[in-house]
């Protein structure tokens, strides 16, 4: 009559009927246990949301963002600026030989320099960034190329580099230090300041290469190897140089504290950027005194030792002096971000408070029989 | 014998632990497999023998010298229900895991992660796939060796095999078929064996097969009559049929051989066989011949394995899935394409600062092509959750606890809770569309009380004077309420037919009780108790008692009841026509000391009816009916003088039945039918069959909640439908539509064409002119509409089922759906199935939930969404075989409209906020693509990538669906209107899934748009030092994990300190987790890519800004929508507001509004 029943149906759920007969074995011997938690009776606190509790959160992130917004506009217009490019794609630009002729391979440094002129001083500190544009530092292939190993110091990866860091992992059978296409691509413009007073002269100014770095990559992430021995050029014998690079590692710096792996600029470098145009910080101007800006008003020149090339990948290459502010660099974007979703919260919470009048009337008078 | 079910019903019987069927058990391979066997078999012309009936050699004797004597093989005594061993373990484990198609998805990523160069390492994949395969394996392996336990205890246990005249001890997995084992007292069969000799006098043993059936009355097995008492000295084969899985069942014939003699035969039928799993009672010892062993026992051939339901949510998730998988593919696709087309300009796949490698620049660009696809795949994949099956089913498995401890579900009778067979079905709880109870003992307690009688067409009644009336002091019979009364020599036969007419067994007496003396026998025999597997009859026999006949026991074959007078009458019990649902009636054959030899009979009035004369049955039927009205169950009990020629007849006809091995039950069948003819109708019996406790509550919750009641039952169309009006399923105002034998014959036309003629008219009532309803939930919330009652009953629906009218099934099925409540009756079980299957596969698909006590309920729970047992007192069946088992009816409403709806809810959102959360968290990662040059760099991090789903996001949602009660438990029983809301997969319906799904791109695109405008200038400290891209992504990391997670929050309405801990701690475990991520070159990575990178992102104050932004702007519109769909939130406000109002009584009575 019912062989239907058992024919039909596909056995896979043993288990239950195991586990179930032992459950009832349980609940034979004994009553559940009259806690909360097995009765789902714990104490809960049970928020709805409603026009009236959320409208004064409105009102509040309104209160609170508007002027938070227009701090953060201000404070981001109040930041100074200047941003000049000299890539020389252009004809008219001065470095429009060196880009032309500019390669890897070209032993002389090729030398230009543009001239701008600042229409507003620079008070306080100003940073000095290089950008690049177009340049894929957060392509796959080329983030991964490291070997964060051997930066640390690590002497086996010295000699024996991460296979990621292929093909820039060996050059004439010897490892090369630093390893990977990051190290390899390291920029090696140089960058100089002048003021020229209005009387004609030409003042450098100091640039100052130290602070440029995360604190923790500088003296903890990088490391060079041989610890103490302040000899990089014997540490790294056995090395070879990146195939881009003009020189060794161990002779990026005469300072002994910034060459080899802790090189401030190598170490920027290393930290790859999140975006295809991005900025990096170069110098920082140090602001000498109270009286005097940093940066007066006034004429300068930026020589330029042009050794990068970005032309053959449409790059530009860009030079930024900025001032900088309890929130960074110069960036609208958040301030605007800020007043209009404060202004929107604003009006929403004037928004429910209409509702909230029309609904809360009818509210009431439902609630008033109970 | 039971008088409405068990009979012949095929019952599924599991002892849970011991037994499986092999073949079923591991679903197509070996099915696949044993039919090749079989097929071979039959090619190589081996296994004909085994065809129709298999012979055994008692004790292994030679049947003949002369004979050669080849023993056959049967399989050894061995239970497997386990499903590894130590060696196949892992590779079928594995094999049975990877099935699932979620598990080989996600495998495949791995090997495609192993192979091709991909952004991701393979760890990020494969360390949760290792991590889910491995819980999996562990319970499973778990599990398993539990049943190995089981086996073993069963297999090992140590059995008494009497072997050439020695008795040894064996252990239980190495009986032979045709060895002779012996069993004490309170010993389970090993085997299914022959009884040949028991240590009581009269061959006779008592057995209970409570584990099989779930009957614990003692059931009574004969031996083989005329064997020698020596076993020693048999000389017998056994010819019986191949094993079979109904347990009632068994056709054999013994050849037993004497020296110099013909061999003498005997017949077995299934009173001879012991079933393996059964346990000996009340008998200290018996012996029997092995005939079936290990997986060829009834027993093990009657373990069906759970069907695997499947619910709903799994559908829809299945469904999301493709979806996802959808975009999965063509997100990979419109990358590749970008990336190749990008790549076409100048300079951009291969400038000189990052140059390919050698290898890289060998490959093909097809190739290359291809694998830059595949490694798209890998880096979204993680849109697909695999930590999402995981958490479905610890939802699941946790989740039914809750269920198993509900303290509302105990029930101090039984001192027992409700019980979960399956924890897959708990949110098909929230989506139950129709509801099949039984009647008996579901609706009502098939507790039966003896109410009235009627002899000769006087009633009597057991009135309130009973008190005084008690017993056999009532010198003038029972008490009439009515003016005249039938002769004495009538009531007295009518009492005898009650006391004689039935299988009850008085209960033995317990060890302490000493000799009961003569006068108090039926006092005794009263508090003994009596057992039955059928309540009904108990009731009968009590119900005689208090008019003075009690029935004292069975002895000897001999019937002994107490008359009025005191008198000890005995009769000799010469036969038992059994019961049966198809006769639905039985008789006993008795020889009273006068000599007179009675046929006693009681059934159904249908089937009594037409044997007795025409006007015997005027007298009665008024009466029956007006019983069957009022709810009770009638019985009309008759009898009939057989002179000593007829029975004699009879004798012989019913022995040579007994003996044919060939269509047995047909023979039988047919001289029950001749001999209960010509029968005189004594009187008939009514039965009172209680409602359960809060049977009508329940139902009209149910109906509220929008579920259509259908009421399947074996019960007579009049008893039913009182009941139904009982329980409110009909009201006064319903109107019924009958469509039952007694409609049809009416019209006086052919069955069929009065059929389709009702049909057509019942639909134009009930369908077309019924107001249209809207969407199928609101139709029946005003009492305006006319309400409509459909009756049907067996035999009309096996008539609507058969070809020439299955066309109007459709029409049945939509008069079905516009009617209040469904009532069929006179249903056999498998008919019951047939409903269910019917409305289950109508369109639309609807949920449905059979609920059931008894055995005949079986076919119906298996067949439905949701099988429901009531531990009702008809055995365990319908509880073994159920997904859910609850004690009584009444909790239902809590399991269905508190239970069921919070479990839907629940695992919707989780389900759903599964789908959305990956989905913002994948979406920047692949709008990060038309950023870096399609070069499948990732924007997060590896260890968040791989912790996102298994950390920092699972436990909030897990929590929540566990304990989230958006309407608390005690609301929902009381408003079930609110069942509707979730009503027909409301939440996981497209448009839901399309509005989570625009929040995770809402939020995927705000997350990393904003971080973007940000880095235009990277210069985001005070120190002018710039961020890189691991700082990008671990910005929009940040914002999504809170994000993600304060939106649960969000949508948590019950916030219990579990919920604060886990999702508060979730959040801080995630800012603790970065620090220390960042804060330690770790030496086993190979770039220390997040190194201090979240510890300086928080010194930077526009981080902080920018985190804080995003997080309110993404989560303003959810709560902007909240907010608005505030008419739903007072509703609920409303309702509490009411429940309150509820409690205290006096608001009620002010509120115009309730």
């Amino acid at each position: 009559m019912m062989a239907s029943g058992y024919s039909a149906k596909e056995e896979d759920g043993h288990l239950p009927g195991a586990s179930g007969a032992a459950g009832s074995g349980v609940a034979k011997s004994k009553k559940p246990d009259n806690t909360a938690f097995k009765q789902q009776r714990l104490p809960a606190w049970q928020p709805i949301l409603t026009a009236g509790t959320v409208l004064p959160a409105f009102f509040v992130i309104g209160l609170i963002f508007i002027p938070i917004g227009i701090g953060l506009y201000v404070t981001s217009n109040n930041i100074k600026e200047f941003e000049i490019d000299y890539t020389g794609a252009d004809m008219s630009s001065p470095c429009f030989n060196c880009s032309q002729s500019s390669s890897w391979n070209s032993t002389w440094p090729c030398r230009c320099s543009i001239a701008f002129t600042l229409d507003q001083p620079f008070e306080s500190n100003v940073f000095m960034y290089y950008g690049l544009s177009n340049f894929y530092q957060n392509h796959r292939r080329y983030v991964k190329s490291r070997d964060d190993s051997q930066l640390n110091g690590d002497k086996s990866s010295l000699k024996n580099p991460s296979k990621e860091c292929e093909p820039y992992r060996t050059s004439d059978n010897k490892p090369i230090a630093p390893c990977g296409a990051i190290a390899n691509s390291l920029f090696n413009d140089t960058l100089e300041l002048f003021y020229i007073d209005p009387n004609g002269t030409r003042t450098q100014i100091p640039l100052m290469k130290k602070g440029i770095a995360w604190w923790t990559d500088k003296h903890v992430k990088f490391r060079n190897p041989g610890g103490t021995n302040l000899n990089l050029s014997t540490v790294f014998q056995g090395t070879a140089k990146p195939v881009n690079w003009h020189k060794s590692v161990y002779e990026l710096d005469a300072d002994l504290e910034n060459n080899g792996f802790i090189n401030e600029d190598f170490i920027v470098w290393m930290r790859t950027a999140a975006l295809p145009t991005f900025r990096k910080l170069y110098r920082i101007i140090q602001k000498k005194s109270n009286m005097t800006p940093t940066l007066p008003r006034g004429n300068y020149t930026l020589d330029i030792t042009y050794n990068y090339p970005v032309l053959s990948f449409e790059g530009r290459k860009r030079m930024i002096l900025s001032t900088i502010s309890w929130m960074g660099g110069k960036n609208p974007f958040l301030g605007l971000a800020y007043i209009t979703v404060g202004s929107v919260c604003f009006f929403l919470g004037v928004v429910l408070l209409i509702i909230h009048h029309k609904y809360g009337n009818r509210n009431n008078s439902a609630d008033i029989p109970n | 014998m039971p008088l409405r079910r068990g009979g012949t019903l095929v019952l599924h019987c599991t002892a849970p632990h011991q037994g499986s069927g092999r073949g079923l058990r591991t679903g197509d391979g070996v099915d696949i497999g044993t039919m090749i066997r079989r097929g071979l078999d039959r090619l190589l012309g081996r296994g004909e023998g085994r065809a129709d009936s298999r012979t055994v050699y008692v004790g292994h004797g030679a049947w003949s010298p002369a004979q050669p004597f080849t023993p056959p093989r049967y399989c050894d005594n061995r239970i497997v229900s386990s499903k590894y061993t130590l060696w196949n373990f892992l590779p079928k484990n594995l094999f049975e895991q990877f099935r699932r198609i979620a598990n080989f998805y996600f495998l495949i990523i791995f090997l495609v992660q192993v192979i091709v160069d991909t952004p991701t390492s393979p760890v990020t994949s494969g360390l949760p796939l290792f991590f889910v395969i491995t819980v999996t394996a562990i319970k499973q392996g778990f599990e398993d060796w539990l049943r190995h336990k089981a086996d073993n205890e069963v297999n090992k246990y140590p059995v008494t095999v009497l072997d050439g005249g020695r008795s040894t001890r064996k252990e239980s997995e190495k009986i032979r078929v045709g060895d002779v084992v012996e069993v004490l007292e309170d010993e389970t069969f090993p085997c299914d064996l022959v009884l040949l000799q028991s240590s009581r006098d009269d061959g006779t043993c008592y057995v209970t097969t409570a584990s099989l059936d779930g009957e614990s009355n003692h059931k009574t097995h004969y031996t083989v009559p005329d064997i020698e008492t020596d076993l020693l000295l048999l000389n017998a084969t056994l010819e019986c049929e191949q094993p079979q899985p109904d347990l009632y069942k068994f056709v054999g014939r013994m050849y037993i051989r004497r020296e110099g003699q013909e061999p003498a035969v005997r017949s077995l039928g299934p009173e001879n066989l012991l079933l393996k799993g059964a346990t000996l009672k009340n008998t200290s010892k018996i012996s029997g011949v092995a005939v079936y062993t290990g997986m060829e026992t009834k027993m093990a051939l009657n373990y069906q394995g759970k069907s695997q339901k499947r619910s709903v949510v799994e559908k829809s998730i299945n469904c999301f899935l493709v979806v996802y998988l959808c975009i999965l593919l063509s997100k990979a696709l419109v990358c590749t394409t970008l990336k190749y087309v990008w790549q076409r300009q100048p300079g951009q796949d291969e400038p000189w600062y990052n140059q390919k490698t050698q290898k890289e620049k060998d490959t093909d660009l097809y190739l290359k092509m291809f694998t830059d696809f595949l490694s798209f795949m890998v880096l979204f994949n993680f849109i697909i959750p695999v930590s999402m099956y995981v958490t479905v089913e610890m939802q699941k498995f946790l989740g039914s606890s809750f269920i198993t401890w509900d303290r509302d579900f105990y029930d101090p009778q039984i001192q027992e809770g409700a019980l979960v067979n399956t924890s897959d079905l708990n949110e098909e709880l929230g989506q139950v569309e129709h509801v099949f109870t039984d009647k008996t003992g579901t609706l009502t307690q098939n507790n039966m009380e003896f109410i009235e009688c009627c002899i000769d067409g006087f009633q009597y009644k057991y009135g309130n004077c009973a008190s005084e009336l008690d017993g056999f002091c009532v010198e003038d019979g029972p008490v009439n309420k009515l003016q005249r009364k039938a002769g004495r020599e009538r009531e007295e036969l009518f009492l005898r037919a009650l006391c004689l007419c039935h299988t009850v067994q008085v209960k033995e007496p317990g060890p302490g009780l000493g000799p009961v003396d003569q006068v108090d026998a039926a006092r005794a025999v009263e508090e003994r108790g009596f057992i039955a597997s059928s309540p009904d009859e108990v009731a009968l026999v009590k119900g005689a008692m208090r008019f003075g006949f009690s029935f004292l026991g069975l002895d000897c074959m001999k019937m002994k009841i107490q008359n009025r007078n005191k008198e000890i009458e005995e009769y000799d019990l010469l036969h038992v026509l059994n019961f049966d649902p198809v006769r639905r009636r039985m008789s006993v054959i008795v020889k009273s000391e006068a000599g007179e030899t009675l046929l006693f009979c009681k059934g159904a009035d249908v089937s009594i009816f037409p044997r007795v004369r025409e006007e015997e049955v005027m007298r009665i039927r008024t009466h029956v009916e007006r019983n069957a009205t009022e709810g009770y169950r009638t019985l009309c009990v008759a009898y009939k003088k057989l002179s000593t020629e007829a029975f004699a007849q009879a004798d012989a006809s019913l022995r040579e039945a007994r003996l044919a091995l060939q269509d047995r039950e047909e023979k039988l069948l047919n001289i029950y039918d001749q001999l209960e003819t010509g029968m005189n109708l004594i009187g008939a019996t009514a039965v009172e069959d209680r409602l359960q406790e809060e049977a009508t509550v329940t139902m009209e919750a149910l109906q509220n909640a929008g579920m259509k009641v259908w009421v399947l039952t074996g019960d007579k169309m009049e008893t039913a439908k009182s009941t139904c009006y009982a329980c409110r399923l009909f009201q006064r105002r319903t109107e019924l539509l009958e469509l039952t034998v007694r409609t049809l014959e009416a019209g006086g036309q052919k069955c069929e064409g009065r059929l389709h003629e009702l049909l057509l008219d019942y639909h134009r009532r009930a369908v077309q002119d019924a107001p249209p309803a809207k969407g199928g939930v609101s139709r029946s919330w005003s009492s305006a509409v006319q309400d409509y009652g459909f009756i049907i009953d067996g035999a009309t629906l096996s008539l609507l089922l058969k070809p020439p009218s299955s066309r109007y099934t459709s029409l049945f099925l939509e008069i079905c759906q516009n009617c209040a409540a469904v009532l069929c009756c006179r249903m056999a079980p498998l008919q019951k199935a047939q409903i269910v299957r019917l409305v289950k596969n109508t369109k639309g698909s609807p949920i449905t939930l059979s609920v059931g006590d008894g055995a005949n309920d079986v076919s119906m729970i298996l067949e439905a969404h949701v099988g429901i047992g009531i531990k009702g007192n008809e055995g365990r069946q319908a509880v073994r075989n159920s997904d859910y088992a609850v004690p009584k009816l009444k909790h239902l409403r809590k399991l269905l409209l508190g239970h069921g709806h919070l479990y839907y809810v629940r695992i919707a959102q989780l389900v759903q906020y599964f789908f959305y959360k990956n989905l913002c968290f994948i979406l920047p990662q692949f709008l990060y693509q038309f950023f870096c040059g399609y070069s499948q760099q990732p924007l997060y991090d590896a260890a968040y990538l791989m912790m996102y789903n298994i950390c920092f996001t699972s436990m909030p949602i897990l929590a929540y669906s566990l304990f989230e009660q958006h309407i608390c438990i005690e609301i929902l029983m009381d408003n079930a209107i609110l069942y509707r809301e979730v009503a027909r997969n409301a939440s996981l319906r497209w448009g839901p899934f399309l509005h989570w799904t625009a929040l995770g791109i809402y939020q995927g695109l705000l997350f990393f748009f904003g971080v973007h405008c940000l880095f235009r200038n990277p210069a985001l400290q005070d120190n002018g030092q710039v961020y890189g891209n691991w700082s990008f992504g671990t910005i929009v990391f940040t914002v999504m994990v809170f994000t993600v997670t304060l939106k649960l929050a969000l949508d948590t309405r019950h916030w219990t300190w579990i919920n604060h801990l886990v999702i508060w701690g979730s959040l801080a475990f995630y800012v603790f987790f970065s620090f220390f991520w960042g804060g330690i070159i770790w030496p086993f990575l190979k770039q220390q890519r997040l190194y201090f990178v979240f510890a300086n992102l928080l010194s930077s104050v526009s981080a902080w800004l920018v985190i804080i932004l995003l997080i309110l702007l993404s989560l303003l519109p959810e709560v902007l929508l909240v907010v608005l769909r505030k008419p739903r939130a007072s509703h609920i406000q409303q309702l509490k507001m009411r429940s309150s109002a509820r409690k205290h009584r006096d608001f009620l009575s002010n509120t115009g509004v309730i």
